[in-house]
């Protein structure tokens, strides 16, 4: 019986044992920020649909997505929408093979982060 | 003897079955988002917290209504093939093909509510 323990072994990368690093957690934030932009497409969503409905049903949706909850949501959103946007465009670079270098990547990281900040800060401003 | 080239011997015998169809398909998805996503920030963003009418004149102006379907329909192909790369890293087994199914199912569903909504306001 050599192969006993087969499909019950640990999976590579083994997260836990790793120091956290800029590349690493840019790239589990471009995971978390794209899935999580459900959240705000729901609410949109449901507030199109509201709009196309009734004057009554928009006023509802409406108040839930100007309340502090939806600004809370739809701020975190706008950061997610931006970070998730220049990782994309990280990911492109990346992919013709330009840039790879841990030197230019943690740099791309570091932009992405940093503009991503600012990009969000603007929008939350001009709307 | 057997009338088969290596090449077609191999194909699908990768670990992902599909050779580059899904990154393909999720490049030319990122590609429309990132002219779609500023587009859609910048004219639906103004409209939360706007009147009825003025949300129902908005969206009958045919670039703002286009702009919007686009991003949904667009940002939910890219949803369904960016959550499965998620579901298939920490799901396995049939729970990993039902979590999958819910997903995209889900994800056709957003998509039709939001351009079923956006042709009603817009026409």
């Amino acid at each position: 019986m050599a192969d006993v323990n087969r499909g019950d072994r640990p999976l590579s990368p083994h997260l836990s044992i790793y120091r956290p690093q800029l590349t690493s957690i840019t790239s589990i934030l471009t995971r978390i920020t794209g899935n999580a932009l459900i959240v705000s497409v729901l609410l949109i969503v449901w507030w199109l649909f509201a709009a196309s409905t009734s004057e009554a049903y928009f006023d509802i949706a409406n108040a839930v997505i100007t309340s502090w909850m939806g600004d809370v949501v739809l701020s975190l959103s706008v950061f997610a929408l931006w970070y998730h946007l220049l990782a994309g465009v990280r990911h492109m670079i990346w992919d013709q093979a330009l840039m790879l270098e841990l030197k230019s990547a943690e740099a791309l990281g570091w932009i992405v982060v940093i503009l991503s900040i600012a990009l969000s800060a603007l929008t939350i401003l001009v709307l | 003897m057997r009338f088969i080239t290596d090449r077609k011997r191999a194909i699908g015998m990768g670990s992902a079955k599909s050779g580059t169809d899904h990154f393909w398909r999720v490049k030319i998805q990122s590609f429309a988002l990132l002219l779609l996503i500023p587009l859609f920030i910048f004219t639906v963003g103004p409209q939360l917290g706007n009147s009825h009418a003025e949300v129902i004149a908005y969206f009958q102006k045919p670039f703002p209504a286009l702009v919007a379907a686009l991003t949904i329909a667009v940002g939910m192909f890219h949803f369904r093939d960016g959550a499965q790369v998620l579901i298939e890293d920490y799901v396995h087994g049939l729970a990993q093909k039902i979590t999958l199914m819910i997903m995209i199912v889900f994800s056709y569903a957003v998509a039709a509510i939001g351009l079923f909504a956006i042709a009603r306001l817009a026409l």
